[in-house]
């Protein structure tokens, strides 16, 4: 009657040796760390990094316990493990020596950092400790709300200023074209004016929609057309804005060498960033804001330019700047464009000869500008700069073959294509698309962190012991087991909170807890119900079955009801609600499962093949006289 | 051992009417404090500025006080927070400042008055996050009564449904109305720790549901009160120990966890007291009172469904 099939039982010790597994990572610690990433956008940390810093601690006779590759986004950062604060030090001189021989203009940011120092056999399978939240943890938090009207006004307002240039180029009289809100409004002297206009810019852009109407106000009795953009538009000019974004502060953030930065898009115009273990909040925020600049200028590659750049000095009116690679430049002074007029860049292919290339997209009055210097400077060169904290590079300088009006500009040449995604990167994460405002912010000091883990820890420990004494006690042997399976409820909880990678929060401990507490229920529901069917005048065996039968329906109804309030928490919460609300729903699944088939395999391990069991260790079972 | 030795029925029913009364007299003040008093809402909600620091030695609160007075703040709050070392400071949204130009400017301000001030927080939330946070919060409760609602509905009967929902209503919105009366700190894990007394105390009346039903099954032609009686009686035992082992969690939580946990600690203490309470008092008596029948519950057997027995040839 109460016998498991050789399965059931496996299925319960894999679950314990798993939760034990998954759960281990948590209790190493982290040991000291070196962390070498980019601090400039046009250089990239690659795999090979990795070699040659290794190759530099090995002739430096320091040795790691760990090293590893991880590429974010567009973004790679090494780390190395050291086995204390010591060689960690040691080895970061060293790595900023090796890395950059000019203190004044580094290519590398190499911070100190921790990680996590579970052997490497646990990370092989995937069991890595949970994250810390910042209340834990300590650091910085922002939540940056994106201006996306910002950035559809600005949108508006090349267009508006597109379709004038459109208008005039084909001599099509109009009595004004002005932004209105939320759309484009044009006004034309007489209908057949309108029609002319209707016709041609509906052919050159298939992204708006044109209403025709009667003007208003000052432009009573004229007719007019209203231009907005489609929802399509409007939503992919949203989320390219908040990848702009989100790819510009990464290559910020990575100025601050921080350990693990969090950042992530919430909702459909908004941001978090997090910095473990920042303090200087002033720093982290002007760096958030700060914006790189782009100029475009001419290259001088006279003779007399390139003789005076071979002995090394600058003619006057010109300015020396390297290119990525470290070649050296002689750009003329005046600035022929900025950022501000490049409104994309994107990497593609060549029409005609499907060579990488890079597609740039200038506003109309960046068009213009470049219709007249590409005209009058064929042969010359045209570099591109990108200022970073001041310092400016070359990122390319391309020759000018013919006159580009129009303002989509394609550079190509000898490049591949991951050059082209380079290239199209930099020049778009030289700026914001749109702008940002911090709506919320959080600073955590981190001897406060330390604090709040240890409180969450001991109120958990000590309400576990409470609970698993008393169970003890009042249950006797059947108390020992729901003990266990409350053990193997937090393994199984804490093993997959772990597996998940979620983050640790304050809250997210006091779920633990009150999971704990409630995860008794199931058991208390079941002992119950057998000392209840004992009285009844059951047999044990047959009390042990019934009881664990009939339980079974009412923990699934209570612990689904439960459920419901935990996923409503999922789906409306934000931040702690909702890391409270993951381990709560969790927890309701693994305290079923360790209730329910946990205990009752243990049970039916010790009592199910027992054919005279005489009574059952669960507490005084008591008879009312009747 | 035994807690428990209950000889016969408690007849919990004989005084419905009297609790209930009682109950609705609680759930109409606690409503009226809610309305009239209003909430102690922590900043996450209102939006403003928090900032933890914390002294060498005994914090000079006057001192602090003053500091803040200075630099031009009028709505302010200072207090101890856990330790008499460690202060909290509240300030207000300030109209185009930053918090963090709010809390350097009086960092700088507090060292110059006392050396060996320590920052140990800063949180600023802006006032358009905590206007979202309030109508998620009423969306979440929403969803919540909702989806009890249909479940129980579906795996009871709707009187159930009802009285499950009324009870579970009754818990949270006493709790709300401690919380405006002692005006304590109505915070981000005190809403959690609200909620989730909402799934603890349908919990709580589901258990005795099931009980009702499984009695329905079990007894014909007795009166529905004494089913009733019956259901908690039996049940009575597992909910107080169950609710005695949470409460013994929550406890720990209220003496470890410091001053974070403290008012959600106090939230579930409340909650749970009065879920007991209220599946007893509130769900079952509802219950009754909206007249639950056995044939609510027990689904006759219809004749047709009987599946006759047949011959066939072996394979």
């Amino acid at each position: 009657m109460n016998r498991y099939p050789l399965w059931k039982y496996l299925t319960v010790l894999v679950a314990l040796v798993l939760g034990v597994l998954y759960t281990l990572p948590n209790f190493f610690g982290e040991s000291p760390a070196v962390q070498v990433s980019s601090a400039k956008s046009t250089i990239k940390v690659e795999p090979e990094m990795l070699q040659r810093v290794q190759s530099l601690l090995q002739q430096a006779d320091i040795t790691t316990t760990g090293s590893s590759f991880e590429r974010n986004g567009p973004v790679g950062t090494i780390r190395f493990r050291f086995a204390n604060t010591d060689i960690q030090i040691k080895a970061r001189d060293l790595i900023e020596r090796a890395l950059n021989p000019n203190p004044q203009d580094p290519d590398y940011t190499v911070a100190l950092n921790l990680l996590p120092a579970s052997p490497q056999w646990l990370s092989a399978i995937g069991a890595n400790p949970m994250y810390l939240g910042l209340d834990l943890r300590g650091g910085v938090h922002f939540l940056l709300q994106v201006d996306m009207e910002g950035a559809l006004t600005a949108r508006y307002d090349s267009i508006a200023t597109d379709f004038r240039a459109t208008l005039r180029d084909q001599r099509i009289p109009t009595s004004g074209i002005e932004r209105e809100a939320m759309s484009v409004v044009l006004a034309f002297p007489d209908d057949g004016a309108r029609s002319r206009a209707l016709a041609l810019l509906r052919s050159r852009s298939n992204d708006m929609t044109f209403q025709e109407g009667a003007g208003q106000g000052t432009l009573e009795g004229r007719p007019i057309l209203t231009a907005r953009m489609t929802d399509a538009t409007i939503a992919s000019v949203q989320s390219s804005a908040l990848r702009q974004n989100i790819t510009t502060l990464h290559n910020r953030i990575n100025e601050l060498g921080v350990a693990e930065p969090v950042i992530q898009q919430q909702g459909s115009d908004r941001i978090i960033v997090q910095l473990p273990g920042v303090q200087d909040v002033a720093r982290a925020k002007e760096i958030l804001g700060r914006t790189a600049t782009l100029e475009i200028r001419l290259v001088d590659d006279s003779p007399t330019a390139t003789s005076a750049l071979a002995a090394g000095t600058v003619p006057f009116g010109l300015e020396r700047y390297d290119d990525t690679d470290g070649r050296p430049l002689l750009l003329r002074r005046q600035v022929i464009l900025t950022g501000e007029n490049l409104q994309d860049a994107q990497a593609g292919r060549d029409q005609q000869t499907q060579q990488a290339a890079v597609h740039l997209t200038l506003d109309n009055k960046g068009a213009r500008i470049f219709r007249d210097v590409t005209r009058d400077n064929i042969g010359r060169r045209m570099a591109i700069l990108l200022f970073e904290k001041g310092i400016g590079q070359v990122v390319t300088a391309p020759v000018i073959r013919s006159e580009i009006p129009g303002g989509q500009v394609q550079i190509s040449g000898s490049m591949s294509a991951e050059d082209a995604a380079d290239i199209a990167l930099l020049l778009r994460a030289g700026s914001l698309a749109a702008p940002m405002t911090i709506i919320e912010e959080r600073t955590i000091g981190p001897s406060l962190g330390a604090e709040n883990i240890e409180k969450g820890f001991q109120a958990t420990l000590w309400g576990f012991v409470a609970v698993v004494a008393f169970m003890i006690v009042y249950y006797r042997l059947f108390g020992v087991f729901s003990s266990i399976g409350l053990t193997l409820n937090v393994l199984l909880l804490l093993g997959l909170l772990s597996l998940l990678q979620a983050t640790l929060t304050l809250p997210g401990i006091a779920a633990i807890a009150l999971t704990i507490g409630m995860a008794i229920d199931a058991n208390v529901l079941i002992n119950e119900r057998i000392r209840e069917e004992l009285r009844r005048g059951e047999s044990p065996q047959a009390a042990i079955n019934i009881g664990f039968e009939r339980a079974w329906g009412t923990i699934l109804d209570s612990n689904l009801t439960t459920l419901i309030v935990g996923i409503a928490l999922l789906i409306f919460g934000t931040g702690p609600v909702r890391g409270f609300a993951v381990v709560h729903c969790l927890g309701i699944l693994t305290s079923m499962f360790s209730a329910v088939v946990g205990v009752r395999a243990m049970v039916n391990l010790t009592h199910g093949g027992r054919k005279r069991l005489k009574d059952l260790s669960i507490g005084t079972v008591w008879k009312p006289k009747d | 051992m035994e807690f428990f030795r209950i000889s016969r029925t408690i007849p919990f029913m004989r005084h419905a009417l009297a609790l209930n009364m009682i109950s609705l007299i609680t759930f109409l003040a606690a409503v009226l404090f809610i309305i009239f008093r209003g909430f102690n809402l922590s900043i996450e909600f209102t939006g403003g500025t928090v900032i933890e620091i914390s002294y060498a030695d005994s914090a000079p609160l006057s001192e602090v006080r003053e500091t803040v007075a200075g630099l031009g703040y009028t709505d302010f709050q200072v207090q101890n927070f856990g330790t008499s070392r460690d202060v909290l400071i509240r300030l207000p949204l300030a109209e185009g400042q930053t918090s963090a130009a709010q809390s350097e400017v009086l960092m700088a301000a507090l060292t110059e008055a006392t050396q060996g001030v320590e920052l140990r927080r800063v949180e600023y939330v802006g006032p358009q996050i905590g206007r979202e946070l309030v109508e998620n919060g009423l969306l979440a409760l929403l969803f919540v009564i909702i989806g009890i609602v249909i479940y129980l509905a579906v795996r009871f009967e709707w009187k159930f449904a009802v009285a499950g929902v009324v009870a579970n209503m009754h818990d949270v919105v006493i709790i709300l109305g401690f919380f405006a009366f002692f005006q304590w700190e109505f915070s981000l894990p005190v809403l959690a720790g609200v909620l989730a007394v909402l799934g603890y105390s349908v919990n709580e009346s589901v258990v005795i549901m099931d009980r009702i039903r499984e009695n329905f099954r079990r007894q014909r032609n007795v009166e529905v009160r004494d089913v009733i009686d019956g259901a908690i009686t039996q049940t009575i035992s597992r909910t107080i120990i169950t609710h005695g082992s949470t409460q013994m969690m929550v406890l720990s939580m209220l003496i470890f966890g410091g001053p974070t946990l403290h008012y959600f600690s106090l939230a579930l203490t409340i909650g749970i007291w009065f879920g007991i309470y209220s599946s007893v008092f509130v769900a079952a008596s509802i219950a009754m009172w909206l007249g639950v029948k056995r044939e609510d519950l027990v689904k006759p057997v219809k004749k047709d469904d009987t599946v006759e027995e047949t011959y066939s040839e072996q394979s």
